[in-house]
């Protein structure tokens, strides 16, 4: 279905007839999908190749990105961006998980799936995020923590705990976007933040659903009857007050039609982050603490 | 806070103990000939030579996984249970979650995967929590994580040790999005903790992984584990289908993550309660007792 979408999409913007009658039909067609997606849906939604990735939603969000690189212990994890750049007229620090558009972007980017070094990168970018006062904002799209050799050699796990832990104390506001897929310990380690917002075809999992279907029922290719159970849609997420807001999205295969949901998400940002400049950074820590304290307290 | 103790029904607790007395007894009197394969060696080794040696094995020091109460009586002098009253919630509504449930509760005895007590441990008095992945393999799910937090926020309060021997398949699945939330709350409890100065304690023992190994079990003061834990991150099947290959022989064994760094120290069961001790009263615990 979602490739009938992108064709019929594509076809409509080849027609070339005027502006308001292209936007028209467009809104239509994309209404009109909208109310069959299926979970499943989504979730090719969230990992489709022609989907704005996390430095395309930096770049069209940020003003004059600085990218920064390593962590100055390993080496740099190119799966990690991050650098500075200013939202508005305030100087933020911004942190991607970065997939790429075709396979050898994708291997330079590990497809999106970060090493300890990756995380690594990321909190030191958050230090020194703190040090000069500076919001973080990350950008999520990843399947999750890479799982190889090398990576629990250098203590996967720890980086990824030492990275929650230590991003539940920064004294700065930090915004986190579900850009696409949100997957497992791999996105948690980049998104303990006072605000998650969630664009309404991403997702967040507590494993990719092919990973989830083998645990649970040993066998990987059962992933479409995973995701309908799974419960990992933004609306699902915003259900259980783990994502504070949905960013209302046009389904889109191209960058220029993705220019309002980024203007949207843009709105979105610094709405959040004036209020969040407000508190004090006591308040800050306290308040982003006690919202992940209180999920699954109900015993 | 006194509510927070589940202190109720001292009848079938008394029962309870005086089965597990029994049971233990048992074991340790158990006749030649009663064999346990040891999953180190492939040897046959008598029972009650196992109990002797805190469930390792005589011949190569395999250690043999234990219950979360065999981990207490062997480790504190006298405990009490502060586990809160158990309840069962599905989070995301999973079906055949409460039937699974259920089977791994009748399956185990037990009514979840975490002990947590409060007791002495050669009279210094601490926090103990052990997993047991009798039940659900020791998964953490929302109970397990709501526990762990507790147990930090029940030695925070009253400024004493916590000691945690995690044993966990990683996250539950079957909780979805609120397992993985209960990574975040573990390792925020950890850090609220931390800042009471007071000493966490953990052992990582086989195995240790995913959403546990990347949580509140790395984050202890101290880190340590048993000889020959798997601990890790990522499973070994889905690494060897990532790099289509074989991996090295200790890969993931705690001597492995000692090796590159991220242990303080191997112990052996036998000498565990000791060790802590030593630790204990380095960082200036005191026996409360005599």
């Amino acid at each position: 279905m979602i490739k009938e979408l992108e064709e019929m999409l594509k076809e409509l913007e080849e027609k070339k007839q005027n502006q308001e009658a292209f936007k028209i039909k467009r809104k239509q067609i994309i209404e009109e999908y909208k109310s069959k997606l299926t979970p499943y849906h989504r979730v090719q939604l969230a990992r489709h190749e022609k989907r704005p990735k996390a430095k395309d939603f930096i770049e069209n969000i940020v003003s004059e990105p600085m990218f920064f690189h390593g962590d100055k212990l390993f080496s740099d994890d190119r799966s990690i961006v991050g650098g500075v750049g200013y939202l508005g007229h305030v100087p933020i620090t911004f942190i991607g998980t970065n997939k790429g558009k075709t396979l050898e972007e994708n291997v330079e980017y590990n497809f999106g799936m970060p090493k300890p070094e990756g995380y690594r990168k990321a909190l030191r970018l958050m230090k020194q995020a703190e040090k000069f006062n500076r919001p973080i904002i990350t950008f999520i799209d990843t399947p999750g923590a890479y799982p190889g050799i090398d990576a629990e050699e250098r203590g996967q796990g720890e980086a990824i705990a030492i990275n929650i832990l230590e991003m539940s104390r920064l004294e700065v506001p930090i915004i986190s976007v579900f850009t696409g897929e949100g997957g497992s310990g791999g996105a948690l380690a980049l998104s303990v933040a006072n605000k998650i917002i969630m664009m309404e075809n991403s997702i967040f999992s507590i494993l990719s659903p092919e990973g989830f279907a083998t645990i649970l029922w040993k066998d990987g290719t059962l992933y479409e009857k995973a995701t309908e159970v799974m419960k990992l849609t933004a609306k699902d997420l915003y259900d259980y007050k783990i994502a504070d807001r949905v960013i209302e999205e046009d389904i889109s295969f191209s960058m220029k039609g993705f220019q309002e949901n980024f203007a949207r998400l843009k709105e979105e940002i610094i709405k959040e982050l004036e209020s969040l400049r407000k508190k004090s950074p006591a308040r800050l820590v306290k308040e982003r603490q006690n919202k992940y304290r209180k999920i699954g307290g109900g015993y | 806070m006194e509510e927070n103790i589940r202190d109720g029904r001292p009848i079938i607790s008394i029962i309870k103990k005086l089965r597990r007395f029994k049971k233990d007894f048992k074991r340790m009197n158990a006749p030649e000939g009663l064999f346990e394969r040891c999953n180190g060696c492939g040897d046959l080794v008598p029972k009650n030579k196992i109990g002797e040696r805190f469930y390792t094995c005589p011949e190569c020091d395999y250690h043999f996984n234990i219950s979360s109460g065999d981990r207490m009586n062997m480790l504190l002098d006298e405990y009490k249970v502060i586990n809160r009253t158990y309840k069962f919630i599905n989070p995301i509504d999973f079906p055949g979650y409460k039937a699974k449930y259920k089977e791994n509760r009748k399956k185990s005895g037990l009514r979840e995967g975490i002990l947590t007590v409060e007791g002495y441990l050669n009279g210094i008095k601490l926090v103990a929590v052990a997993l047991d992945n009798r039940f659900f393999m020791g998964s953490m799910g929302s109970y397990i994580g709501e526990e762990i937090t507790r147990a930090f926020e029940y030695a925070g309060k009253r400024d004493l040790p916590i000691l945690i021997f995690s044993t966990s398949g990683g996250a539950r699945m079957q909780e979805g999005i609120f397992s993985l939330m209960q990574m975040a709350k573990t390792s925020i409890a950890v850090e609220r903790y931390g800042e009471t100065k007071n000493l966490y304690i953990s052992c990582m023992t086989n195995p240790t992984t995913g959403g546990v190994t990347a949580s509140f079990a790395s984050l202890g003061d101290i880190m340590l584990a048993e000889p020959g834990a798997l601990i890790g991150f990522a499973g070994a099947r889905v690494i060897k289908e990532t790099i289509k290959g074989e991996l090295p022989e200790d890969f993931q064994r705690a001597e492995f993550l000692k090796e590159k760094g991220f242990l303080d120290e191997i112990v052996h069961r036998k000498d565990m309660k000791e060790y802590i001790y030593k630790l204990l009263k380095l960082h200036g615990y005191r026996s409360c007792k005599g």
